[in-house]
């Protein structure tokens, strides 16, 4: 006798940890695979996952084979013209070889191996060179507030929920659908014993038959009950991410001839966590970007990363336009301002007092956080020491020179703590 | 008689499975058919691409190609490009099978008859799985080497073990015995001896490595054996036994793959026959159901439908055609062995004598223990199945500028085709004859492997890399050559690469 095993419920993902085992195999493909996928990539675009794409011949088995060439006997099947003694020509290499099993293989093989990262795995890949600590990484990859949202109906439920006109209708489908039959009857019944006792000569025991089968068949049309259980319908509510409102994230960056791709590339890093870190916050979110070298310029973010300038620095010029932007577009009762800067230090020495006053008087009291980065292994000018004074007064402005990219999530560290706590 | 159908419906339920179970089961005794007893599973799509991606294993170890695998079966399944098998099946005892839960109640009885009562006879009948394989003890024995490997990768970490791994899943195919009996996978002893084995082979290596001097008399390189003394087919067994600076649990492994190896070679050699045989028992099986009235027409036509698809042979100028169907090839030769014991012809009688007029299960039954493809094929495959196929015999030959075409089904073509096709299933004509010939055991230890090429053909592309795999298990200079059937080096290949020197 045979044993069955419903097996469906355990052993969900078995294959989890050898596909672990992949990816850890193949991580500098897939690392420079993702790091090309990223810069091609918008900020806001960065939360998914994506396919990747690895060289088939990087991650062949291979095997002890026979190659091309030497002399083969082949049977095939499905003969029509050809008799012994005919020649063919050979098809040409390349082809999908008629009917050469061997050709169709090696042609497969020469395909790139595309696979499919999850939003989880691509990120993991994308920060590691950040390390971030666990607990933010859980918390940027996780969605972590719900909200309830109606989705049509279900049959099971609770009391609660039930959805009476849904459930009324229900029922009296089934009622008329139980019931027909009988009431058809019924009416046929009736209409007989309507014949009968029209006759004159009365047959009194067909009548006396005719009312019981009427009675019966009236029982049995009490008998469809009015609501049943199978009838109730409930109203489903299903469970969706709930972020809680809205933000503006404003990315400043000194584009003057000393910011490189590198810096660049950094600072890009760094705009991606600030933006990552807000979309498990907010619902909304909105990114403005300001360039700026001796003045500032509102730009999208093609420009901001890929157009380069030369000239001095004037970053005051930014922040102007930023209290600007501010105050005529978001109001600080609708929104939680955001404001991430990188810079390599240069600034206009004349230039930074007035930074600091524009920065405690102005700006500081209207954002939740204001990060600045420094991306210059070198002693710090004037910009560094006025900012470092601004962050004196305020804990919600953060600073750090940044060497390489584990620096990056020092900035953050406040925020984070306060969110995640 | 005809009976009440077990089910009208196209949903499957447990206790309809066990009823249509119940029922095979009843029929194939009937047949005289010699089953394990079955265990069946019922799984999700997902665990059935788990099962395909650890080559139906079903506690595999761990293995980043495993993964590989799975991301690719995952991947073209997700985009409609392939559908998943509706069954799976592994010779153990008992046996067992997975059924999908998308299946249709047809398609799980299909299954049932075509796994659990065709495939599970084959493996219970056929002399190689005999001989071969020992199905009451594979499973213990997966767990075994699951929880060896994985206690290798805590002691010796992932990277070490998967270098090792890497190396001889290269092999496997040279990893297999092929003429010698292997002992028999028993678990309960395995792990004593595994430990015993381990000293034991260490001390083994040692004395063949021992580096005290030799007298210089016996040194002359003319007059020294050959180590092996006989060319060894079999890659893996040789250096579990003799590399000479591997550590007792990485011998450990390679025996590890080897014996998974062994346990699928039976498998490879027999395709033809076991699909052949479980197709001509799914459906002998299902029509008698249909006969006895326990299935309805509708059941009926989507069991032929998917039948007819598993068994249909493209012509080979057709864009679906992918090589012979083993399907169809084998199908067709039961069902022709069949009519030959019933029905025979005057051409029947000419060729197989043996079977005409003998009672069909017994022919049947003697043909499925004591053959494999090659031996089946040379010896069953009659002139009316290859008319019926319109086979027809080429010979692709690089030094020619055309294909010719040898033989046609015709009188005069039955016999060569009949061989050539027999030829095309054996495993040795398939793969490159590759054999250990010599170790300079006294000097650099240099590994000399020989390839005999057969009709000329070279080896494919992927040989060096395979020479790097050797190389990081024998540790010392490889050098594969090709020679030709008459003893002639025609071509060479070294790991690590050869310098310029002798050119």
């Amino acid at each position: 006798m045979s044993q069955f095993i419903d097996r469906r419920l355990n052993a969900k993902k078995k294959s989890t940890v050898n596909r672990q085992r992949f990816i850890r195999r193949y991580k500098n493909q897939i690392k420079q695979a993702v790091s090309d996928v990223v810069s091609k990539r918008n900020i806001t675009d960065i939360d998914q996952g994506e396919e990747i794409t690895i060289p088939a011949r990087d991650i062949s088995e291979p095997q002890f084979d026979l190659g091309e060439g030497g002399s083969i006997d082949r049977i095939l099947p499905g003969n029509e013209e050809f008799i012994p003694g005919d020649r063919i020509q050979r098809p040409p290499k390349g082809g999908s070889g008629q009917g050469d099993g061997e050709a169709s293989n090696s042609g497969e093989g020469e395909d790139d191996f595309v696979f499919e990262l999850s939003r989880e795995e691509f990120l993991e890949i994308y920060f590691e060179d950040l390390e971030l600590p666990d607990l933010v990484k859980k918390e940027l990859a996780q969605v972590t507030d719900y909200k309830y949202l109606r989705a049509g109906f279900t049959n099971a439920g609770i009391p609660a929920n039930i959805n009476v006109i849904r459930s009324m209708r229900q029922a009296a489908g089934r009622r008329m659908a139980l019931a027909t039959p009988h009431r058809r009857r019924l009416k046929k019944l009736e209409s007989e014993l309507e014949e009968l006792s029209n006759q004159i000569p009365c047959d009194a025991e067909k009548v006396k038959q005719l009312k019981e089968r009427i009675a019966r068949t009236q029982r049995k049309l009490k008998s469809v009950p009015f609501i049943d259980t199978i009838d109730l319908r409930y109203n489903n509510r299903i469970k969706v991410p709930m972020p809680s409102t809205q933000a503006v994230m404003f990315c400043i960056m000194d584009v003057s001839g000393s910011m490189d791709e590198a810096k660049k590339d950094i600072a890009k890093r760094f705009f991606i966590l600030l933006y990552l870190f807000l979309t498990r916050n907010y619902e909304k979110i909105e990114l403005v970007f300001i360039r700026h070298h001796t003045s500032a310029k509102e730009v999208d973010e093609e420009e901001f990363f890929y157009s380069r300038e030369t000239g001095g620095t004037v970053v005051s010029s930014a922040l102007e336009m930023l209290n600007e932007i501010i105050d005529k577009r978001y109001p600080t009762n609708a929104w939680n301002i955001y404001v991430a800067q990188a810079s390599d230090g240069d600034n206009w020495n004349a230039d930074s007092p007035y930074c600091q006053e524009i920065l405690n008087e102005k700006i500081m009291p209207l954002v939740q956080y204001y990060s600045y980065i420094e991306i210059m292994p070198r002693h710090h000018q004037s910009l560094w020491e006025v900012y470092q004074r601004v962050q004196e007064s305020y804990p919600n402005f953060s600073m750090e020179n940044i060497d390489g990219l584990s620096d990056i999530y020092p900035v953050f560290r406040e925020l984070f703590k306060r969110k995640t706590a | 008689m005809t009976k009440k159908p077990l089910s009208t419906d196209t949903e499957w339920t447990v206790e309809l499975l066990q009823d249509y179970d119940r029922e095979i089961a009843r029929l194939a005794n009937d047949f005289g058919l010699d089953t394990y007893p079955n265990q069946i599973e019922i799984i999700s799509a997902e665990q059935m691409m788990d099962a395909y991606a650890s080559v139906g294993m079903p506690i595999g170890y761990n293995h980043w190609s495993f993964g590989k695998h799975f991301v690719n079966v995952e991947k073209s399944y997700k985009r409609g490009q392939m559908g998943l098998a509706y069954e799976l099946v592994i010779n153990s005892d008992p046996c067992i099978a997975y059924l999908m839960e998308e299946n249709t109640m047809a398609m799980q009885a299909l299954v049932i008859a075509h796994a659990c009562y065709g495939h599970n006879s084959f493996f219970k009948g056929n002399y190689l799985y005999k001989m071969w394989t020992s199905a009451d003890a594979i499973i213990d024995y997966l767990v075994f080497a699951k929880n060896y490997i994985s206690e290798c990768e805590e002691r010796y970490g992932i990277d070490e073990v998967e270098k090792l791994l890497d190396a001889c899943h290269a092999l496997m195919s040279q990893g297999v015995d092929r003429y010698k009996h292997p002992q028999s996978l028993s678990i309960q002893e395995e792990k004593i001896r595994q430990q015993n084995r381990e000293q034991y082979l260490q001390s083994q290596v040692n004395e063949l490595w021992r580096t005290i001097p030799i007298p210089e008399e016996k040194k002359s390189k003319k007059n020294r054996a050959r180590f092996p003394a006989e060319p060894q087919e079999n890659l893996l067994y040789f250096f579990e036994k003799h590399a000479p600076l591997l550590k007792p649990w990485q011998r450990e492994l390679i025996r590890i793959v080897r014996k998974i190896a062994q346990y699928f070679y039976p498998q490879r050699q027999t395709k033809v026959m076991n699909e052949g045989w479980a197709c001509f028992w799914h459906y002998t099986l299902l029509n008698a159901l249909y006969d006895e009235g326990l299935v309805t027409d509708e059941f009926m036509l989507e069991i032929l439908h998917s039948h007819t698809n598993v068994v249909y042979q493209p012509p080979y100028n057709s864009p679906y055609y992918s090589g012979v169907n083993p399907y169809a090839l084998g199908y067709n030769m039961m069902q022709d062995i069949k009519r030959i014991c019933e029905n025979p012809t005057e051409e029947d009688k000419e060729w197989f004598p043996y079977l005409a007029n003998t009672n069909w299960q017994e022919s049947l039954n003697f043909a499925m223990q004591n053959y494999k493809d090659e031996s089946f094929i040379a010896q069953y495959l009659s002139p009316k199945l290859i008319r019926e196929l319109k086979l027809f015999h080429i010979l692709d030959d690089d030094e020619q500028s055309e294909i010719h075409v040898k033989n046609i089904h015709d009188e005069q073509g039955y016999q060569a085709i009949r061989q050539a096709l027999s030829k095309q299933y054996n495993i040795g004509y398939l793969e490159p004859e590759i054999q250990i010939y010599d170790v300079d055991v006294e000097g650099t230890r240099a590994l000399t492997l020989q390839h005999i090429q057969h009709d000329r053909r070279p080896l494919g592309k992927s040989c060096q890399e395979i020479l790097k795999h050797i190389y990081s298990i024998w540790q010392f200079p490889i050098k594969l050559q090709s020679i030709d059937l008459s003893n002639n080096v025609v071509a060479e290949h070294y790991c690590p690469a050869k310098e310029q020197k002798d050119s």
